[in-house]
């Protein structure tokens, strides 16, 4: 289902749009690990700029289908497409390279690398100006002042809300179009989950798009444009954030227990 | 279906079988030798495969039990008069349970990588203390003896003929074969098996898997000593370049290029590897290792299962 | 037994000597396990092949540290080479078989030497000739400059590792391959590069003691396997612990000499081994902030 067909108003004529590629779109992506069919046929799209969510309970695939993006997993069948080009047979560090940014679940900040270190596997890359690369990091620390104070310290020495913002951090360092997300408030204090959902609001205005992944459904209501939710290794349903609300039987029929 | 697999594996073993019964006297006595050394090495080899391809455990150390089984039959021949085939069988495997007790004890301890690392530097231990011994172990050069007769007290005494020989190693091998077999197929062997697949799972359904390890170790170490025991009657002399690491690493080549996991494998291993060895000496005088190592590697990353490893399931059931 | 103070002296000085050259193979050995979980076997042919590539350089222009360079680039190269068309392939397999195709490897090599160069042993002559007076030894002074040039090396190595982009990807790379991936670093290049790095340091290993001894298709062996001990005492992956394990190692041997033959001194790095691995097996010399 195209995104012009989900947010396009009947008000507007469709010919009046010029059509807008989407920036990400995985179309039919099926994966296994050894027999287990994981992802059956997953299908969405991100828009340039956009903030789309990914909803589902645990174990349906979720954070496969993000992995499948990146290229950490290999497609058996489907198709990854990346600002129209094919994606899906790029190695990751090619697909990193391309615009694709990945931030897991356990946020996996290198231990023994310190914060500035672990912001230099991104920021030093060729042909970026020494100046350019500056003002990244000064945009960073920014965002992110604990960071700027911790810059000497030890990835591993850091608390769990700290590396959450350091993988993030890592992440900008790309200068990415889109970031995947997974799971970030996991294990984070109630002060942090809004801390992230500030930083999702900030991505958005520096005009990357985020595909996140949660089980939190207040902040991903409030955070994304769109959802989509995975079942059993499938995208089963799509709905605009402004259209469902937290006790949505929607909400209860993919995400409860 | 089983029946019928049943029927056509013991079909092919009694046909090889009587091959090898009647090769003495249809080879000259260069190729019935070389046969006869394929059966000792396929011993060997087989001895390791109860460690990597039952039970998952690498081990670089066999030469050490092979060479200890060697030395422990050489002191039995060399200190007692006459020459007593069944002291030297019994001092050998002595011997060689002793040590595979010391590295049974490690197994326990180690894994993976570190196990076989472990296990080489052992054969290297043992290498160096029986080189430097001179007194004990004639260092360097080895030491050398007599056949003894092949005697059983009060019934019969034959001299080792090349041929008695041959029939006697294969009738040992064979013995030993059907031996294991049983084993790997019983609950124990079973079990040896799920420790491969899954150390973890097979420990916490309850298995007391440090005790598998152990006697799987012991096995291994008997079944390689009992090897060097004949390997040391058959040549008439023991050296310590046969505790070096090196006749560990060909075991392991024997094992892979065969197949691990099938008892068979490793012996079709050792015959095609040393046979290969052969040729490739002919041509290439003593460099024959440069092309036989490349077919070497050339199998590890193409044929890994080895020759006999479609057949593994086939074989152990 | 009284042992007199200059025997302890002298063998302390040749302890730390040797122990600097394992540092220098073992560094190699402990960089290419911590990255990709190889057990090189190779290693102690590319250091023989090391000694001899800078034989040959030597020879054609009887300078050493050209003949240094040389053999450290060569053999890096041989490395890289290696590690494309026998461990490259072999990636996300079984460990083992790691193990056995670099073992397939170290006999090809080696035997590749024997043929090429025959068995009797070459010399390289020592860059800095002269001794100094130590006791009542004329001591070398090369032996000392053995020492200065290994660990010259591996700080060069450590500064590379700590400092610059290409330190950072690789010490990224052995922490969490994937992710390094994730983060763009191409890691499969990261991988070569180590592996010849690694090699190249084991070539000049080679070079350096040359000259203590004579150069021949066998001298790897014995390297190799006290490598391996070094590195596991040391700690696996660790590059400082396989540095301090190795002149530990070597100055036990050096001591032991004092009473048993060298060729016995070296059960002592075996217990060394054994003790490690009942009472520390991560490593006697692993730093605590790891």
């Amino acid at each position: 289902m195209s995104i012009e067909a989900m947010v396009g108003d009947a008000s507007v004529e469709p010919l009046a749009r010029p059509a807008e590629e989407p920036l990400l779109k995985v179309d039919g992506v099926h994966t296994y690990y050894g027999k287990s069919h994981i992802l059956d046929g997953v299908s969405l799209e991100v828009g340039r700029g956009e903030v789309v969510g990914l909803l589902g309970r645990n174990g349906v695939g979720k954070s496969t289908t993000l992995k499948a993006i990146a290229g950490l997993v290999h497609p058996s069948q489907g198709q990854v497409l990346f600002e129209g080009n094919s994606i899906v047979d790029l190695p990751p560090h090619r697909v990193a390279r391309v615009g694709i940014a990945y931030v897991p679940e356990e946020r996996r900040v290198f231990p023994l690398l310190t914060v500035l270190e672990n912001l230099r596997t991104g920021l030093d890359r060729h042909g970026v100006a020494k100046a350019k690369k500056a003002e990244l990091l000064d945009k960073v620390y920014a965002y992110f002042p604990v960071l700027a104070e911790r810059r000497n310290q030890a990835g591993g020495t850091l608390s769990g809300g700290e590396q959450q913002m350091l993988a993030i951090a890592r992440a900008m360092m790309l200068e990415p179009k889109i970031i995947l997300l997974d799971e970030p408030t996991e294990g984070l204090m109630p002060r942090m989950v809004s801390q992230i959902l500030e930083i999702v609001g900030a991505l958005r205005g520096e005009g990357v798009a985020v595909l996140l992944v949660e089980q939190n459904v207040p902040l991903t209501l409030e955070a994304c444009r769109r959802i989509y939710f995975i079942e059993k290794g499938a995208v089963r349903h799509h709905a605009l954030a402004s259209e469902l609300q937290v006790n949505d039987p929607v909400i209860h029929q993919y995400l409860g227990v | 279906m089983n029946e019928r697999r049943l029927l056509v594996y013991w079909a092919g073993f009694t046909v090889i079988l009587a091959l090898l019964i009647v090769a003495p006297l249809a080879l000259p006595e260069f190729w019935q030798r070389f046969l006869t050394e394929i059966l000792i090495w396929g011993l060997l080899a087989m001895s390791s495969d109860i460690l990597i391809g039952y039970t998952g455990m690498v081990s670089f150390g066999h030469s050490a039990f092979f060479g200890l089984g060697m030395y422990g039959a050489a002191a039995a021949l060399v200190t007692t008069r006459p020459p007593n085939l069944w002291l030297a069988l019994a001092y050998g495997l002595i011997l060689a349970a002793a040590v595979a007790a010391f590295v049974a004890y490690f197994s326990t301890r180690l894994r993976d990588i570190y196990f076989a690392i472990t296990t080489l530097i052992f054969s290297q231990i043992f290498y160096v203390i029986i080189f430097t011994s001179t007194a004990w172990t004639g260092g360097e050069n080895g030491i050398n003896f007599r056949r003894p007769a092949f005697a059983i007290p009060f019934l019969f005494s034959i001299r080792f003929t090349p041929a008695v020989m041959h029939w006697f190693v294969l009738g040992v091998v064979t013995l030993s074969y059907l031996l294991l077999r049983r084993i790997t197929q019983s609950p124990f062997g079973m079990v040896l098996q799920s420790i491969r697949e899954n150390e973890a799972r097979t420990r916490a359904i309850g298995y007391a898997v440090e005790r598998y390890k152990i006697v799987a170790v012991m096995l291994s170490g008997l079944f390689a000593g009992l090897a060097g025991v004949l390997y040391a009657i058959q040549n008439q002399f023991a050296a310590p370049d046969f505790v070096f690491f090196l006749v560990s690493g060909e075991t392991v080549i024997y094992n892979v290029i065969g197949g691990i996991g099938t008892l068979i494998g490793p012996m079709v291993g050792a015959a095609f590897f040393l046979m290969l060895r052969e040729a490739f000496s002919r041509f290439f005088t003593e460099y024959y290792l440069i092309p036989l190592g490349m077919i070497f590697i050339a199998m590890v990353i193409f044929m890994p299962r080895g020759l006999l490893g479609f057949a593994r399931r086939w074989l152990n059931r | 037994m009284e042992i007199p103070l200059d025997q302890i002296l002298i063998q302390t000085i040749n302890g730390i000597v040797t122990g600097m050259i394992l540092a220098l193979v073992a560094s190699g050995l402990t960089l290419i396990f911590g990255i990709m979980d190889v057990v090189n076997f190779a290693h102690g042919e590319l250091f023989m092949l090391g000694a001899y590539v800078g034989v040959l350089t030597l020879a054609a222009t009887g300078d050493f540290w050209i003949a240094l360079v040389v053999a450290t680039l060569a053999i890096a190269l041989l490395g890289a080479l290696i590690y494309l068309t026998t461990l490259r392939p072999l990636i996300g397999r079984d460990p083992l078989t790691t193990i056995l195709a670099t073992f397939g490897v170290s006999l090809v090599l080696q035997n590749v030497a024997l043929w090429q160069f025959g068995p009797v042993a070459r010399k390289i002559e020592e860059p800095i000739t002269g001794h100094f007076s130590l006791f009542y030894l004329d001591y070398p002074w090369y032996r000392l400059a053995i020492a200065g040039l290994a660990a010259a090396i591996i700080g060069a190595l450590w500064l590379f590792l700590k400092f610059g982009t290409y330190g950072i990807w690789i010490r990224a790379t052995t922490q969490d391959r994937v992710m390094a991936q994730a983060m763009g670093i191409p890691v499969p290049w990261v991988l070569t590069a180590v592996f010849a790095i690694g090699s190249g340091m084991a070539a000049a290993s080679g070079v350096l003691f040359g000259p203590l001894v004579g150069v021949n298709s066998q001298m790897g062996t014995s390297w190799v396997l006290r490598a391996f001990i070094v590195v596991v005492v040391g700690g696996m992956g660790s590059l400082s612990g396989s540095i301090a394990a190795a002149i530990f190692i070597s100055l036990l041997e050096a001591y032991a000499s004092l009473w048993v033959s060298p060729a016995q001194a070296v059960i002592v790095s075996f217990v060394v081994l054994i003790l490690t691995l009942l009472f520390r097996p991560t490593g006697l010399f692993v730093p605590t902030a790891r």
